[in-house]
């Protein structure tokens, strides 16, 4: 039995000031899959995922989420299916984390009732998911990046969707958190069946998380399909207008991929 | 930075309204004239105390209270939409948009009421909306408009409408001139119960409004796309807000003129007490920015008596060396929202 796929855009362009930011993409993304996103500054990744949440609508060609369009979805019931996770931007947010996760849960109440006995789950479960329960009294403005950055992944589990959108999880983060992180995104994947978007610029990461890989370049298509492909074509190069080096990891086996070294 | 709350905000919240009924059933009691509660339940032949309490202490305290806790609450509104301390009916251009509407009122000589709601409540109303959709319209120019630039567009259509009422000054006769003058002081004299009726369904809508969204407010001040990814419809929501601040703003300057500074004091005092979750700042908020206005009018009325200075001098006076500490926070300033 084929299914549905969760999410498919058919020619989907999308302008913002005049400019063309996104050319004709088409992609289907399956129930359950983890889909990394990779692409030089400016390609429109970050764009294509706002497109997909709702935040940018009017665009070209057709976005559908379980096969209904994105545009018949009242916000809530967006809400309910996708999930976001917005590029750390590093501005003031006056609550507690355990405040901050808990209005997550937004979508699923009407204005006059009140928090749930499933809200405080969901709330703990994902806290505890993401191991950010010992700090959830405190500030979110007192964490450190990568705390903070749990918590915010957190809170989009605590929205009980089955898509999880995420802008480069992991900008500006210490290989021991960003591998945290990684873990789990993983294990969301794994244990919960969420489909997985992640922006991100670690190209192995990429390719050892997710079964397929979309590059942009220029607001197209570079390339899309199988992440074993993304390495062995060196079609790297090509993407990213410099040259890199295909090594086989010494512990693994496994193919990756480090830049040409040439300063 | 933050300090811990060792009080449940529900005893905050119990303790603001315990103190705004003790200052409302206080202030009626202190003026030029003191009145006893004696003189209230056994008047005596030909005097006037009674007519004093009743008929004008009585609604020009409903008046200031209705006015601070409308000025306050849309201060508090600006604040978490624009993710900035320093959004308040006046840097964003809204109480000289009402100003400017109640002046060509004033200037045209009109007199109608409409809904028993008198043409300078819906002038000013009107200025209030338009200020509003002039400052909103600039940010929807250019996406991602920061917010300081749309704190200097409010300064800038503040100018403009300030300029406004000059010319028209200008052109006015002397007696006119005065009362616009006067009234853009910002006072609380003379109200009748005819004040107080007129200003509270503007105030007490837009202020059913606000509590209803508060929940929208808080996920507002995380961020606007943060908040639409979690389901909120922001445009809409933003409207209504605008729609409640203006109505709210409308009302107010109507009938007292710009009162400045209570619309940003009181909710960043009412933050450091409370926090900023909006479902508990909104009511605290609306209680102590009404209480606040009665204490620093009966100040206005009493500290140069008989003399009354007007409470837009009492409450700048107050607030503009706080705005000023606000400012030289630096980098502390974050705290605050």
């Amino acid at each position: 039995m084929v299914s549905d796929p969760i999410l498919r855009l058919c020619d989907f362009s999308f302008e913002l000031g005049g400019k063309a930011i996104l050319k004709e993409i088409s992609l289907s993304v399956e129930k359950g899959e983890y889909l990394s996103i990779i692409g030089p500054n400016g390609a429109g990744k970050s764009t294509l995922l706002k497109c997909v949440n709702g935040i940018y609508r009017k665009g070209k060609g057709r976005v559908e989420i379980k096969g209904k369009s994105l545009s018949a979805y009242p916000p809530r019931d967006l809400a309910k299916l996708i999930s976001y996770v917005p590029q750390g931007d590093g501005s003031s947010v006056p609550f507690t984390v355990k405040e901050f996760v808990l209005m997550a849960r937004y979508p699923h109440l009407s204005p006059f009732s009140s928090v749930s006995r499933g809200d405080r789950e969901a709330t703990f479960a994902a806290l505890e998911l993401t191991g950010t329960s010992e700090f959830a009294d405190r500030y979110l403005d007192t964490l450190s990046g990568g705390e903070r950055q749990k918590v915010l992944i957190a809170a989009a589990l605590a929205q009980g969707a089955e898509i999880l959108l995420l802008d480069e999880p992991t900008a500006f983060l210490d290989p021991k958190h960003e591998e945290e992180i990684y873990r789990i995104l993983a294990r969301i994947n794994r244990e919960s069946g969420s489909t997985i978007i992640s922006v991100t610029h670690n190209i192995n990461h990429a390719t050892l998380l997710s079964r397929r890989i979309l590059a942009l370049k220029r607001g197209s298509i570079a390339f899309y399909g199988p992440s074993e492909g993304i390495i062995k074509e060196g079609i790297l190069e090509e993407i990213f207008e410099r040259s890199f080096r295909f090594l086989s990891h010494p512990q693994t086996g496994r193919p990756f991929v480090v830049p040409e070294w040439s300063l | 930075m933050r300090r811990e709350r060792p009080l449940s905000r529900g005893v905050i919240l119990a303790v603001a309204g315990l103190l705004t009924l003790i200052i409302v059933a206080l202030v009626p009691f202190v003026g030029m004239k003191s009145i006893g509660l004696r003189s209230l339940l056994h008047p005596e032949r030909g005097s006037s105390d009674s007519f004093i309490f009743w008929n004008i202490r009585v609604p020009r305290l409903l008046v200031s209270v209705l006015a601070g806790s409308g000025l306050a609450i849309s201060g508090m509104t600006f604040q978490a939409m624009f993710r900035n301390p320093l959004a308040t009916p006046f840097t964003l251009g809204v109480a000289s948009g009402a100003s400017l509407g109640a002046a060509i009122y004033v200037r045209l000589g009109l007199s109608f009421s409409l809904f028993g709601i008198s043409g300078l409540s819906w002038f000013a109303f009107l200025g209030a909306i338009l200020s509003i959709g002039l400052v909103y319209g600039l940010t929807r120019v250019k996406r991602s408009f920061p917010t300081a630039t749309m704190l200097l567009a409010g300064v800038a259509v503040s100018f403009l409408f300030s300029s406004l009422i000059l010319f028209i000054q200008y052109m006015s006769g002397f007696i006119h001139s005065f009362r616009i003058v006067r009234w853009l002081m910002g006072s609380l004299e003379n109200m009748g119960y005819q004040s107080v009726l007129e200003m509270f369904p503007f105030v007490i809508g837009g202020g059913v409004m606000v509590l209803y969204l508060s929940r929208e407010l808080n996920l507002l001040l995380t961020g606007e796309e943060m908040a639409q990814s979690r389901g909120v419809n922001v445009k809409g929501v933003k409207q209504s807000l605008f729609f409640a601040t203006s109505l709210m703003v409308g009302g107010v300057v109507a009938i007292c003129g710009p009162i400045g500074f209570v619309g940003m004091m009181v909710p960043h005092i009412c933050r450091l007490i409370i926090g900023a979750d909006h479902r508990w700042l909104a009511p605290v908020t609306l209680l102590f920015g009404g209480a606040f206005l009665a204490l620093c009018d009966t100040l206005s009325r009493t500290l140069i008596a008989p003399v009354e200075i007007p409470v837009g001098v009492i409450t700048a006076l107050l607030g503009a060396p706080f705005f000023l500490w606000l400012l030289l926070r630096g980098e502390s300033e974050k705290g605050l929202l």
